[in-house]
């Protein structure tokens, strides 16, 4: 790791004061991501400013009968709180489908948010990755794509996003709340929040400098089932190819993009009553085969059809 | 800098770089050995510990992020020569060829038996709101973040069985 300085501080103002005035600075959560790419480093801060211990790690339930998560919640906590499990198994289903136990007990729900893409040539820096050095070229368009994007990729990144958890509330219509670095409060939906590639796939999400995630708001669960089906190399503790998470009739996918894919063409499909092949087909008629990945827009297409089945079936998991 | 914390019931006062690990701490300062560097990036398990009772990747945690931490390690499971029931167990399933996994196996199981009677879920767990029933299914998806490049996982699994006692 290059040498950084470290600082605890004692609450939420002070530690947006503290990236604002220290160029270079990271917030440290659980530090499962973060302190993996320092080691490589392929992420060299100046100066982290721990966050683990602020008090942002409840479960509250809000007055429209949602839940309001604190951003240092670990996912552990998240998947094992009785509200989560029973008002939303999809989001249980699918921060437990993701890494290892270990991992999840320090991981947390901010910083699931913020995780970086596992892209082999994201973490190869002997390799070209715009990602990691904007303009070097991106590796994995002629090298191992098998995994990589199938939906709003371009040119210069084809990677994914790792996230489990992020396509559960992006199907629940979750919204982030963030302090800025200007101490300013505000709220974008989970899935706005990460950006599309484009020509700058080094700028991942619609966060400021600084800007930090408070909390997760949850709405009040919908009626309907709730699934998340993720399928994968191995049978546990593995990235996914695909995964998709269904809300009733609401569907967000992960694996196909850089960000968690809510599918708004196969909702809207589906809330026109159209047949649920032909719903699934809508939202896949965007996707482009890149190299050997070609196989997910199939793959992604039967597990959301069985996600549905069930959802539609009334079932909550 | 300076970091307190207690390790295996002693206080414990480091001096140490912004990057050391804790498991570099564990090992190099405290020369508690029997905690294993595998990967060193959180995909093995050989260097699990439990954190105020909690098991997580000693190599992937800073030591300045666990001021006040009570640390427990494969070295302050046994009571004395008496051996954790845990320990016992995988002596007496055989449940190890090389024994480099063998710390990070045991720190996990010990904790992973406390999160299933806690009520947490794991993904081979079909019913969110109900108990927990400890099955085979459960026990391996729970301790997949152990990896045992032996391959001794039918003999941790009987270990494991053996001190959880029967699904219920």
């Amino acid at each position: 790791m290059k040498p950084f300085t470290y600082e605890r501080p004692k609450d939420v103002a002070a530690a947006v004061k503290a990236i604002r005035t220290s160029p270079g600075a990271k917030f440290l959560a659980g530090g499962t991501n973060l302190l993996d790419l320092m080691k490589v480093e392929i992420e060299a801060p100046s100066h982290l400013v721990d966050i683990g211990r602020l008090p942002l790690a409840n479960i509250e339930t809000t007055r429209d009968g949602g839940l309001r998560i604190g951003a240092m919640t670990t996912n552990t906590q998240v998947a094992s709180d009785p509200r989560v499990r029973s008002l939303y198994p999809v989001l249980a289903q699918a921060i437990v489908s993701g890494g290892s136990a270990q991992l999840r007990n320090k991981a947390t729900t901010g910083g699931n948010l913020m995780q970086r893409t596992r892209c082999a040539y994201f973490y190869d820096t002997a390799k070209p990755c715009n990602k990691r050095q904007p303009g070097s070229g991106c590796a994995a368009l002629g090298g191992l794509n098998r995994n990589s994007a199938i939906l709003g990729a371009s040119e210069a990144c084809i990677a994914t996003s790792p996230s489990d958890m992020g396509v559960a509330l992006a199907a629940l219509d979750a919204r982030i709340e963030t302090l800025t670095a200007e101490g300013v409060t505000r709220s974008l939906a989970v899935a706005d929040l990460h950006r599309l590639p484009g020509d700058t796939p080094e700028l991942e999400t619609e966060l400021k400098t600084g800007e930090l995630i408070t909390c997760v708001v949850i709405p009040a669960a919908p009626t309907g089932g709730q699934v998340y089906r993720k399928v994968r190399d191995r049978a546990s503790y593995a990235g996914g190819l695909v995964s998709v998470a269904a809300v009733g009739n609401r569907v967000a996918w992960g694996g196909v993009a850089l960000k968690p894919w809510r599918a708004e063409k196969t909702e809207a499909a589906l809330a026109a009553g159209v047949p649920i092949p032909e719903a699934v087909a809508a939202e896949l008629a965007a996707a482009e085969a890149r190299g050997k990945n070609g196989f997910k827009i199939a793959l992604v297409g039967r597990l959301t059809a069985a996600a549905l089945d069930e959802t539609f079936a009334g079932r909550r998991a | 800098m300076h970091t307190n914390l207690t390790v295996n019931g002693q206080a414990v006062a480091l001096d140490h770089d912004t990057r050391t690990t804790l498991l570099d701490a564990l090992r190099e300062s405290l020369d508690l050995k029997g905690t294993k560097k595998g990967c060193d990036h959180g995909q093995c398990g050989a260097c699990t510990v439990l954190v105020n009772g909690v098991r997580i990747n000693a190599c992937l945690s800073l030591v300045a992020m666990h001021q006040d931490d009570d640390v427990v390690t494969i070295e302050g499971l046994a009571s004395g020569d008496v051996l954790h029931p845990m320990q016992q167990a995988f002596l007496t399933q055989d449940a190890l060829q090389c024994g480099y996994c063998t710390p990070g196996q045991i720190c996990s199981a010990v904790a992973m038996l406390r999160e299933a009677a806690e009520g947490q879920p794991s993904q081979a767990t079909e019913d969110l709101t109900a108990r927990i029933s400890l099955t085979d299914a459960e026990i391996r998806e729970r301790m997949s973040g152990n990896i045992c490049r032996c391959s001794a996982y039918p003999q941790i699994l009987a270990a494991i069985r053996s001190v959880a006692g029967d699904a219920a």
